[in-house]
């Protein structure tokens, strides 16, 4: 049980992962591998931030503009310099790689006697709960802290899902979305497609960087190698989310990519649970999101070919 | 007013590919002026709408709008001043959005976006308002994706949004060649209705000899990126569409007449 809590932790940690790909993916229609880059700069600015005494607020705040950096550069590469869109983002994830190793000054920073934004989590149980080690529920009991840390996530996630969903629907919001949809419908009516990617991507990137600082300081350490497989990772989450509502509608897709995430990462603590090897994590990733693009089109094919039949 | 001087734009510039697409433009189309453009496949009248829109910066030459000099405003600037229709029906419109977010960011063409609420109640019904003139039936499905609609509905709608804040320019590049006969005479219909209601200094590209005729005040025929005809006043009002087949008729001959020559010097000296 205590498992299951911190898969579901970890899984709205994603979450915010899973809504920064939502917006490159969804919006601009293109999968930003930059995402793989920041989430590590997100955990390595946090931890050595940290380590060096910085107040964890601090140091996650940083975390998250050092994301949205990253992801305006991706987004100026792409419109300014009129480089294809991924290859941008390989060019930034690259370059971070070295900028993360420079940050951290070596490949792995722990955190596990440091205080972090968990440790305020932990403090808020005290302070709720005085005197409360467990609880218990559905029979089990649970380190009442676990469950503290899981609402206050849950409670982070939703305001940043409700932030976007605001956004989104504002004037400003909707000149963004429509950039991703029809640039020149929307140049037509005004609006600079370029800052609007590049502003787009930097929010993107923000939110998957704070999902990086947030999980290092959950799991106790930042390391260098985290962010690889993360953008499947979180397309993943987006089209699970997208499976389980039929409703296409903004609000909808938000919370679907949130509940997408958790349900995902609860996947695959069951499947390694009933013994899958970890190593065929990232392959089991891949394959399922190739099936999740491809299986809608042969549906639609085989629809097709049906009428044809009639 | 428009005034367009000197106006150039070659093509892929000194490869096998170059294209002299418009030669010494120079034009002035005056306030509440209606355009009619017409000219062969190839002729120049797109990349004309086009450079004055900002999609490309010309080579030479100089675009003012009223006072203002736009020939090296970015597209999105202008486009507080012009409106556009487009020759597809896809191009005006975002079609996974629905009708009244469509709408709703036509009514801030050029403007401020702010972070306040896009679709606001009172919108909605000043939208339903603003639609229902058109006799499609859009009024009572501003929330469906404007994807789903016909290209004609797409076409009447980005007309209405092109016009939703007056232009100072309106750009219509053969909307209606996309259409069904009676479709398209809808849409000119409303194209009719509306650059008269708002006196809109319109410039049109069209193949249609009977839209030429019937609409605008003033007719432009190019050919290879010149403009070589050109009526006015009285003299547009008493062209018809024969007459205008035959100019069509006097520049292919010359066309041929030309690729003749070119071919007898060629024979000779070659
Ligand atoms: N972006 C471009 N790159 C290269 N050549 C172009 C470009 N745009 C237009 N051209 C060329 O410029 C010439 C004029 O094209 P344009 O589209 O303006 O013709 P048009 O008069 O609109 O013709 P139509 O009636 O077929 O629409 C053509 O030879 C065309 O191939
Ligand atoms: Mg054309």
């Amino acid at each position: 049980m205590s498992l299951l809590i911190g898969a579901v932790t970890i899984g709205l940690i994603l979450a915010l992962l899973a809504l920064g790909i939502f917006i490159s993916f969804r919006i601009f229609n293109f999968a930003d591998i930059t995402a793989e880059g920041s989430l590590t700069l997100g955990a390595s600015i946090s931890a050595s931030m940290i380590v060096a005494g910085f107040n964890p607020l601090l140091a996650t705040l940083v975390a998250l503009a050092g994301g949205f950096i990253a992801g305006a550069l991706t987004g100026i590469i792409h419109t300014k310099f009129e480089i294809n869109g991924l290859l941008s983002g390989i060019l930034v994830m690259t370059a971070l790689y070295s900028i993360n190793l420079h940050v951290m000054g070596k490949s792995n920073v722990p955190l596990m006697s440091e205080s972090t934004v968990i440790t305020y989590f932990e403090d808020l149980a005290k302070w709720l709960m005085p005197g409360t080690e467990t609880m218990s529920l559905f029979g089990n009991s649970i380190p009442a802290k676990d469950i503290i840390i899981l609402a206050s996530v849950f409670v982070i996630v939703s305001i940043f899902g409700v932030i976007l969903y605001v956004f989104f629907k504002s004037n400003f919001g909707t000149a963004m979305r429509a950039t991703g949809n029809n640039q020149q419908m929307i140049r037509a009516q005004g609006v600079n497609t370029k800052s609007m990617i590049i502003l787009g991507l930097a929010v993107s990137n923000a939110l998957i960087a704070l999902s990086g600082a947030v999980l290092a300081q959950f799991q106790g350490f930042a390391d260098v190698q985290m962010g690889i497989g993360m953008l499947v990772w979180g397309l993943a989450s987006v089209i699970i989310g997208e499976a389980l509502i039929s409703d296409k509608s903004l609000g909808f897709l938000i919370t679907g990519a949130i509940f997408g995430s958790v349900i995902f990462r609860l996947l695959v603590a069951v499947a390694l649970r009933i013994g899958m090897n970890p190593n065929d994590l990232k392959l089991i990733t891949a394959l399922f999101v190739f099936i999740a693009l491809v299986l809608p089109k042969i549906l639609k094919k085989n629809k097709m070919k049906s009428m044809e039949i009639k | 007013m428009i005034e367009i001087q000197n106006l150039n734009k070659t093509f892929n510039p000194g490869t096998v590919n170059e294209v002299k697409a418009l030669c010494d433009i120079n034009c002035t189309i005056e306030e509440g002026s209606f355009v009619v453009l017409l000219g062969t496949n190839g002729s120049g009248k797109s990349t004309l709408l086009n450079a004055v829109a900002g999609n490309f910066l010309p080579d030479s030459g100089k675009i003012m709008l009223d006072t203002i000099d736009i020939t090296r405003m970015p597209e999105h600037k202008r486009a507080k001043y012009i409106g556009r229709v487009f020759q597809n029906p896809f191009s005006g419109t975002a079609p996974d959005m629905s009708i009244a977010e469509n709408i709703t960011l036509a009514a801030k063409r050029g403007m401020h976006r702010s972070l306040g609420w896009a679709l606001p109640k009172t919108a909605i019904e000043e939208f339903r308002e603003k639609v229902r003139p058109l006799n499609m039936g859009l009024e009572d499905r501003l929330d469906s994706a404007i994807g789903k609609l016909s290209g004609g509905q797409r076409q009447a709608l980005t007309l209405l949004m092109a016009t939703w804040l007056k232009p100072k320019l309106l750009l219509l590049d053969e909307h209606t060649a996309a259409l069904d006969p009676k479709t398209a005479n809808k849409v000119i219909q409303l194209t009719k209705e509306v650059v008269e209601k708002e006196k809109l200094t319109t410039m049109m590209v069209t193949h249609s000899m009977q839209q030429a005729v019937n609409l605008g005040d003033r007719i432009l025929m190019l050919h290879n990126g010149r403009i070589v005809f050109e009526f006015n006043g009285q003299e547009k009002h008493r062209l018809k569409s024969n007459d205008l087949l035959a100019l069509f008729d006097q520049i292919r001959r010359k066309d041929q007449i030309d690729a003749a020559t070119a071919d007898m010097i060629g024979q000779l000296y070659i």
